[in-house]
């Protein structure tokens, strides 16, 4: 059974054409591997459907600028991943 | 529909605000400046122009779910396909489904009849955001009363 960060690897490398081996859990989605923003929407609607969730993008955008939290709390790709497996465990209460 | 004035939806016939679908006529004029180009001789409308008529009808729904309080902006057009000459005159009915509603984005499936034929279909992408400015949100419930955008099913507060 694959992890949610594989399933999060996979859908980056094929959204972005970029190698699976290049995309590691430490890796920073826009740091590290240089996903834009336009990028970032369509890996959203593959993780939303994926899984089944909303990622809420604009409130992480707005906690991002307003200083409560870093962009490696939620583009640090295992962060990414725990965030996602909150929100279906949290669908799922 | 007001080619000149990238107006390209004449009237909403439908919004289902619920199932997240939307209908409107576009009636493409007998005469304008733009058959000139397109083609000598032998005009048509525009792919380009197509896709437009279904980023605008589109955006309208998107617009309408979110009680004119935000803006739809397309940022993303996949899988255009034009089946068909679209040549002056004819009468469209263009209609959207939004197929994914997400944090600041929405995508939408749109297509184009005419008749009961399928002239144009897309996958269109959209940021959604709050309105720039005052300005753009009062032109767009401006034209939201020429396109008869039904508002009695739009929140006032």
């Amino acid at each position: 059974m694959s992890t949610t960060f594989d399933t999060v690897a996979n859908i980056i490398s094929e959204t972005c054409d970029i190698p699976r081996e290049n995309i590691k859990p430490e890796s920073h989605a826009i740091d590290d591997l240089g996903i834009d923003s336009l990028d970032f929407l369509d890996i959203a609607f593959a993780i939303d459907k994926a899984f089944g969730i909303k990622m809420p993008l604009e409130k992480w955008t707005q906690e991002v600028n307003e200083g409560k939290a870093t962009t490696a709390q939620y583009f640090v790709l295992k962060n990414l991943a725990d965030r996602i497996d909150a929100l279906v465990a949290a669908k799922n209460s | 529909m007001r080619i000149e004035k990238f107006q390209l939806i004449d009237r909403v016939v439908e919004f289902k605000r619920e199932d997240r679908t939307i209908r409107c006529e576009a009636t493409v004029p007998q005469e304008s400046s733009i058959f000139e180009g397109h083609f000598p001789g032998y005009p048509l409308m525009p792919g380009v122009l197509l896709v437009e008529a279904m980023a605008q009808t589109s955006g309208w729904m998107i617009i309408g779910r979110e009680d004119f309080k935000r803006m739809a902006f397309l940022v993303s057009v996949r899988d255009a396909k034009f089946r068909s000459f679209v040549p002056p005159g004819s009468k469209l009915i263009v209609s959207a489904k939004i197929s994914h509603d997400g944090s600041g984005f929405a995508v939408t499936q749109a297509q184009g009849e005419l008749g009961d034929r399928i002239v144009c279909d897309a996958t269109l992408t959209f940021r959604v955001t709050d309105f720039p400015n005052d300005e753009l949100r009062n032109a767009m419930l401006h034209f939201a009363t020429i396109v008869e955008f039904p508002m009695e099913l739009v929140a006032n507060d």
